[in-house]
């Protein structure tokens, strides 16, 4: 507790620069979430940490800036009629006990391997799920981008249809976005590992959003948008439980809610102009990059161990600050998408204006 | 023709009015932050404090982001709907 209570009082000073560098952070992180439901936490929190605050109170902070930043993009998508309130509420309470349960596993592995093993575990979770994940959501895209189909409606899974025809009686929820009912034993383990992730990683989106799609049977759009909810049902919570041991540095979390916001609608907005298998686009690629940034940690946590023999002080720096550059990267490239899918739509669907107003100009 | 549709129904004054009061609530916290970070960071029942003050934040300032964008043209596709 005494550790608690130095970190809350480690709370950093802002100048101009840290505010501004938190702003467009969030911006950028708004966008990208605005967009697939999810992301960005993952580049905030070390975006904070590497300003000097404290790895808790990073997170506390990361948390309460995220539920309003969901609650503002899921309201903004709702009235697109992208959002499953009841799918989005259900999955969310088990992502919550999810992430009681994952954080209960990382204090059990930080107490027996220390930090470093901590911190290995975390990473060798972030490459396993977002190689199988993340490639399985790219290749899926390159498919139906080569196909030729990219704006027909997208097709259900196997594997989600053999969910939807599974009927277990009392537990059957019927589901908007899914056009079908499916048994709530279905919904809360996966909520429940959405949950668990986002204790890990902080992004829970990179589970929930694919197993909505491919395991459910909802839309991207629906995914992405019914995520938002997800992430504003845990992160209240979640905030709560930071805020009880006074680890929200509220300063923080709002700079990076100024400009997650202007993001966020942003980001909600390209949603209704792009084709749907855009927003897998934008997810495999965030997922497959980051996994370049997080296994160039691994030695370094392996060398902490022991397990390998003690790395260079230089070649750990480099290592660490390749592993940052690279998860900034990785949101970069995310938003670079978002905001040229977006440009795009806007001026495919204004284009005749565009050339009346072109014609009219030559004409006078 | 929805041009002119849509530029009748920007949002001037609502962007205005949260704007300024977007503004008015970051400068405060900005001027008070240190008794709001001793207050807030002190845990316990203190906890609500953050909570209420990002769901405030999120009502005003959404408000302004939302008008922001419409009041400079960038809006969603009159075109599509999900499903």
């Amino acid at each position: 507790m005494h550790d608690i209570a130095n970190q809350a009082a480690n709370f950093i000073t802002l100048d101009t620069m840290n505010i501004l560098y938190l702003f467009i952070v969030g911006f950028i992180g708004g966008l990208v979430s605005g967009f697939i439901g999810s992301g960005g936490a993952f580049v905030l929190t070390p975006a904070m940490m590497s300003l000097g605050v404290p790895g808790l109170v990073a997170v506390a902070s990361n948390m309460c800036h995220k539920f309003p930043k969901a609650l503002v993009g899921s309201i903004k998508r709702a009235r697109y009629g992208q959002v499953d309130m009841k799918l989005g509420i259900i999955v969310g309470i088990s992502a919550e006990a999810g992430v009681l349960y994952g954080a209960g596993i990382q204090e059990k592995i930080k107490a027996a391997f220390g930090t470093a093993g901590s911190n290995l575990y975390v990473s060798a979770v972030f490459i396993v799920i977002l190689a199988v994940v993340g490639g399985f959501i790219l290749k899926d895209a390159i498919t139906t981008y080569r196909s030729g189909n990219a704006n027909a409606e997208e097709k259900t899974s196997k594997l989600a249809l053999w969910v939807q025809s599974v009927n277990i009686p009392g537990t059957m929820v019927y589901f908007k976005s899914l056009n079908a009912r499916i048994s709530i034993l279905f919904t809360i383990p996966l909520g429940f590992a959405t949950g668990m992730l986002a204790a890990t990683i902080a992004v829970g989106g990179f589970i929930g959003v694919p197993s909505m799609i491919y395991v459910m049977g909802a839309s991207s759009l629906m995914a992405s948008a019914t995520e938002l909810v997800v992430a504003f049902v845990m992160g209240v919570g979640g905030s709560f439980k930071y805020a009880m041991h006074g680890l929200v540095d509220i300063r923080l979390a709002m700079i990076l809610l100024a400009g997650s916001l202007f993001g966020i609608q942003l980001g909600a907005i390209g949603t209704t102009y792009v084709k749907p298998f855009m927003i897998k686009v934008v997810m495999g690629v965030i997922m497959v990059i980051v996994i370049f940034s997080r296994a160039l940690m691994v030695p370094i946590y392996l060398s902490q161990l022991g397990m390998i023999n003690k790395l260079d002080e230089t070649l750990v720096t480099v290592l660490d600050r390749t592993s940052f550059v690279i998860m900034g990267i990785a949101l970069l490239v995310g938003a670079f998408i978002v905001i040229r899918s977006l440009w795009q739509g806007y001026r495919a669907e204004h284009h005749p204006v565009v050339q009346q107003e072109q014609a009219f100009e030559r004409a006078s | 023709m929805g041009r002119e549709i849509s530029s009748k129904q920007k949002p001037w004054s609502k962007a205005a009015l949260f704007g300024g009061l977007s503004i008015a609530l970051y400068v405060a916290m900005y001027v008070y932050q240190e008794s709001i970070i001793d207050i807030f960071g002190r845990g316990g029942v203190f906890a609500f404090l953050p909570i209420a003050a990002a769901f405030l934040f999120s009502y005003v300032h959404g408000s302004f982001t939302g008008s922001f964008w419409s009041v400079i043209g960038i809006e969603a596709s009159k075109k599509k709907e999900a499903h």
